[in-house]
Parts: C-alpha cells; sequence; structure tokens
C-alpha cells in the first residue's frame, strides 16, 4: 500500500527536479532567517541564491548536535515564535536538551511522512494502531499518534509503562499494530508469557518499531514472540520525529522520504560522500521544514544507502539497517531514560551522594539497568538492614521517576570514576 | 562503659579486606576482635582495635567509608551455658539485639554486642556481675 503515490514513486529525474527547487528556497530562508547559517555561508563566500541543484550540497557547511546546543533553545529557528505551534525536545546527558520547532505547516508534514510510514506497513483506517512510544517532549508518541489519525486508524495513545494493564488494553480493544521501541516489544511479550496470556490471544499483526537499532535476529525474536510483522522505523527530533524514513513491507531497507529529506551518507573522517552501498554517516537536509530548517545535519547514525528501486514500486532512496547511533537518551526497555532523572532522585534523598553509574545490558535479549550509587559517608550504617533498607528506598524512588526498574547497588565513597570535563555517567554493554 | 567500634563498609571486590588489613598492619594497629556482615553485593567489616582513632584516621585518608560505632564488650566466663544465661538477663528486660560477635580473651570469651539501647545493656550487664571490656584495655 502506497500513501502518496505521485511523491513516493516519483521517477528520480523529476525528484531531483522538486528536491533542486526545494533545496534552493531553502537556502534562501536560511540566508534570510537564521542568523548562524547566514554567517556560514557568509564565510565561505556563498550568496543567497547560489545553490541551484542538489549536487551543490558538497559545498555548503554541515550542523553539528553542537550547533543546536551553542543555539539553544530557539538560535536556530527560521520563523518567529508566533509562526511555532509545537515544541518537543530530546534530552541529553550534559544538560541541554535537543529542541525541535514545528510551524503549523511542519505537523502537517510530518502526520504526512508518518502516514506513508504506516501505509508502508500494510496499515490503514481498518487498523487499531496501540501507540507505546512515550507521549510528551520525546517525539515518538505524538508522531506517530498524528500519523495514524491521519490515515484515519483508531488510536490507542497508551504511552509507556504499565505494562500488564497495556496488555488488557491491546486484548480488549483489539489492536492490531503496535508501535513502540523494539526492546519495549520484547519486554511487552515477556509480560505476556508471565501472565500466561498467548500471543493468539491478541490481535497484532503489525509492529513499527524504532528509536534505536536493532538487529535482524531481534527482529526475528519479536516476530516470533508477539506474531507479527515488525517494521523499522527512522527519524530524529532534530529532523522531525518519526517517519524520516521507513520500511516496507519487504522489509528491505528503510525508504527516505526524499521529497521532504535529502540524505547524504559521508564518510565521517573526510566528510566526503561514499558511494552508493558504502557505510558512512547519515546526514540529513530538510528540504521543507520551515520551523527549524537544518543543512546537512550530521546524524550520527552509520548505515549505507540505495537508489535502487524497491519492489514495492517506491523509487525512493533506501537505507539499510543501522549499525549504531551514540546519543544521550537511554532507551530501556522501550522507555525514554535519562542520566539526570536518576542523578534528580539522588539528590532528593539526603542519604546518597550524586555519584552514579548506569550499567545498561542486555540479557536474553531484555534490557537491564544496574545503577550504582555511592553512599554518603556520614549516612553509611554499620547495620546491613539499613543499608539494605537503604537500598529498597533508592530502588523504589528511581522506579518511580524512571518508569522502570534498577538493580541499586551500593558503592563504596569516590570509586566512581570522576572527570572533570563531561562525566561518564553511562555504560551501555548492549550490542548495537 | 562502652567500647568504640570501627565499622567499614566494603564492595563486594576482590582485594578489599586485603587493602583494609595493610592500612592497619602499616600503622601497627592491632585487632582484637573482627567480623563481617556480607550479602551479595556490600559487606559491613565490624572490628575493635587497640588505637581507634588511629585507625580511623588511617582508613578515612586511604578513602574508606568507615566510622565508630559504639557496642558493649563484656567477658564471658569460659563454660558452658554462660553466653545463654548473659542473653537471657537482655531479653528479661526486652534488649534487642543487632548484632553480636566474640572473641578469645584472656583464656575467656569475649562478646561484642550492638543492642537498641546499648547502655541499658551494659549497665544491666554489669549489675549481673559481669566484666565491661573499656576503652584502652588490653584486648588479647
Amino acid at each position: 500500500m502506497i500513501w502518496n503515490e505521485h511523491a513516493e514513486c516519483m521517477e528520480r529525474e523529476q525528484l531531483i527536479k522538486l528536491q533542486n527547487e526545494r533545496l534552493q528556497a531553502m537556502v534562501s530562508r536560511l540566508y534570510y532567517n537564521v542568523p548562524f547559517y547566514r554567517k556560514k555561508f557568509q564565510e565561505q563566500g556563498i550568496e543567497a541564491n547560489d545553490i541551484r541543484s542538489v549536487d551543490q550540497l558538497k559545498y555548503l557547511p554541515l550542523t553539528i548536535k553542537q550547533d543546536l546546543r551553542d543555539n539553544y533553545p530557539f538560535g536556530l529557528f527560521a520563523v518567529p515564535q508566533s509562526e511555532i505551534v509545537r515544541l518537543h525536545a530530546s534530552s541529553g546527558t550534559t544538560g541541554k536538551p535537543t529542541v525541535g520547532g514545528y510551524t503549523r505547516r511542519d505537523l502537517e508534514t510530518w502526520s504526512e511522512v508518518v502516514a506513508r510510514s504506516l501505509y508502508a506497513a500494510g496499515v490503514d483506517h481498518n487498523d487499531v494502531v496501540h501507540v507505546s512510544y512515550g507521549y510528551g517532549l520525546f517525539t515518538g508518541g505524538l508522531g506517530l499518534h498524528q500519523g495514524a489519525q491521519k490515515i484515519g486508524a483508531t488510536v490507542i495513545p497508551a504511552s509507556g509503562g504499565n505494562t500488564k494493564k497495556q496488555l488488557q488494553i491491546m486484548h480488549d480493544f483489539g489492536s492490531t499494530v503496535l508501535a513502540c521501541t523494539p526492546s519495549y516489544a520484547l519486554y511487552l511479550a515477556e509480560t505476556m508469557k508471565e501472565i500466561g496470556m498467548d500471543p493468539s490471544e491478541l490481535k497484532l499483526r503489525r509492529g513499527i518499531f524504532g528509536a534505536e537499532p536493532w538487529t535482524e535476529e531481534m527482529r526475528k525474536e519479536i516476530e516470533q514472540k508477539l506474531h507479527l510483522k515488525a517494521l523499522d522505523i527512522y527519524g530524529l527530533t532534530e529532523i522531525i520525529g518519526p517517519g524520516v524514513a521507513m520500511e516496507c513491507e519487504h522489509q528491505n531497507g528503510l525508504h527516505v522520504f526524499e521529497d521532504h529529506f535529502l540524505p547524504e551518507i559521508l564518510d565521517p573522517q573526510t566528510l566526503q560522500p561514499v558511494p552508493y552501498g558504502e557505510v558512512g554517516e547519515l546526514v540529513f537536509t530538510t528540504i521543507t521544514k520551515e520551523g527549524m530548517p537544518l543543512l546537512r545535519y550530521r546524524t550520527r547514525d552509520l548505515t549505507s544507502m540505495t537508489i535502487e528501486k524497491c519492489t514495492c514500486g517506491r523509487t525512493m532512496a533506501r537505507l539499510h539497517k543501522f549499525m549504531g547511533r551514540t546519543d544521550d537518551m537511554l532507551i530501556i526497555r522501550g522507555v525514554n531514560v535519562f542520566p539526570s532523572q536518576v542523578e534528580s532522585v539522588l539528590l532528593e534523598m539526603s542519604e546518597t551522594e550524586p555519584h552514579y553509574l548506569l550499567i545498561v545490558d542486555r540479557v536474553n535479549n531484555l534490557d537491564i539497568l544496574e545503577i550504582l550509587v555511592e553512599v554518603n559517608e556520614s549516612f553509611f550504617s554499620d547495620e546491613v538492614r539499613q543499608l539494605e533498607a537503604l537500598t529498597h528506598k533508592i530502588k523504589a524512588n528511581i522506579e518511580s521517576t524512571l518508569g522502570i526498574s534498577a538493580k541499586i547497588k551500593l558503592v563504596e565513597p569516590k570509586t566512581i570514576e570522576r572527570s572533570e570535563g563531561k562525566a561518564k555517567r553511562v555504560i551501555d554493554k548492549r550490542p548495537h | 562503659m562502652l567500647l568504640q567500634q570501627l565499622s567499614l563498609f566494603l564492595e563486594n571486590k576482590t582485594g578489599r579486606l586485603a587493602e583494609v588489613t595493610r592500612v592497619l598492619s602499616e600503622k601497627h594497629i592491632n585487632i582484637a576482635a573482627f567480623s563481617i556482615a556480607d550479602t551479595a553485593d556490600f559487606g559491613i567489616l565490624r572490628m575493635i582495635v587497640d588505637q581507634t582513632d588511629v585507625a580511623l584516621a588511617a582508613l578515612k585518608q586511604q578513602g574508606f567509608a568507615v566510622h565508630t560505632t559504639d557496642v558493649v564488650g563484656f567477658v564471658i566466663p569460659n563454660q558452658p551455658g554462660n553466653l545463654y544465661q548473659a542473653l537471657q538477663h537482655l531479653d528479661s528486660i526486652a534488649i534487642e539485639i543487632e548484632y553480636l560477635y566474640a572473641f578469645a580473651h584472656n583464656g575467656d570469651a569475649a562478646a561484642v554486642i550492638k543492642t537498641n539501647d546499648n547502655k541499658l545493656t551494659a549497665t544491666t550487664l554489669k549489675e549481673f556481675g559481669y566484666h565491661l571490656l573499656e576503652a584502652g584495655e588490653q584486648l588479647d
């Protein structure tokens, strides 16, 4: 099924023509409306109407995450704030979140690309779409929600957490599509087993999984455990959110919605484009975005790309499954976890020091979070049960804040590595 | 009347205990009594030493989570049934024992005990004629 055949199956020649026009307009918007970009253009001697074709992309400056932080929160917006109708953000370990600002038209574009994504997964208005991505500043929940609404599906805005209740709802409401992170999908499967629910009792037939890299093995595991077809959705707040690229039912790469987002694959060292099929860093230019258009944004995601036509009929470029991503936000069992949340819990408790380390691992395909916490010298007790009570108290506070359980391990003072620069709060041992 | 015990928080990690004893040995500190309460992840080391203040400072300086705790030390004559008798006295006035460990003392046994009321424990034991160990007393 194809939501927008005109756009998604456009001949490449015609697509490039469209991209050229849109890129030209975008560069002009950046030049006149975003001082950060104007300065960069002027430094390189680029005038507003110098850029006429996507072939010239390689001459344009790159944008990195630090640029977003430096211009936090609204410095890269290309429209007055009165035009912005929505803000999203993805937080980071180093404090400042990455902000995304949307105009009304940006929200429409976003709904459009998610609608395309859902259709690519074979989802339509007859489906009951259960959205277990977190709702809030995170783009996952609302992103999927808007797209599912656009195609006329029945949307269940379940958000994250409360797993047993989610299963009950899925069962009672007859959910046919599950949208969440792949690890949360597995956690749901695990919980089903625990409560003695058989996947055949549910009507799930499709899974729209993303927001973290996942392997083919993981796909098989999920498909087998949940009795559904699992498809990969890709996106990032900086670009728009989920729906930048999506797998179709042939599960043969993620189609990039190239009429809105120009993909490039660059050698991360030389920053020069690599040939199709070769792995490099994925870089996006948003050619239709109004609120916060980004030029050649380095995603830090590693993948390769092909422009061969897919069996499904779509002509848009396809990305291969992602090889890795370095991002600040941790996604553990489908729940977004920010190390700063742990810090705030520990700071609220007088008995602990705000020195901690999150160790995330994957055991039997399930994410495990362990938090090492330094005991406060003055509070430390000579009685085991008091220390155990402390451990339980931390555990309970962490769980109510993060929404997921964690193993708490008390450690001796000053044993967690200190840093003068960016603190290392996370050791992620999960295979990417 | 009360004894000062050193209490240390130790992670369950190889070499930690050895490190404690190294610090004490370098300061020529003698350990009179020693006990470890352990859980899966950590242990609490409890010790009676001959120079508590020196040991405390040395261990702190090495970064250990250590502090002193008041405990009651008393001598139990080396005969069957004597510990039972002592504990019965405490039980009769509803004293709750947090922990207890014992060591050899001049041919008799000595016990270190921490209860919900150390002072009452000490006076009760004294009343019943038990010899209480004092800080600075030769404990070996």
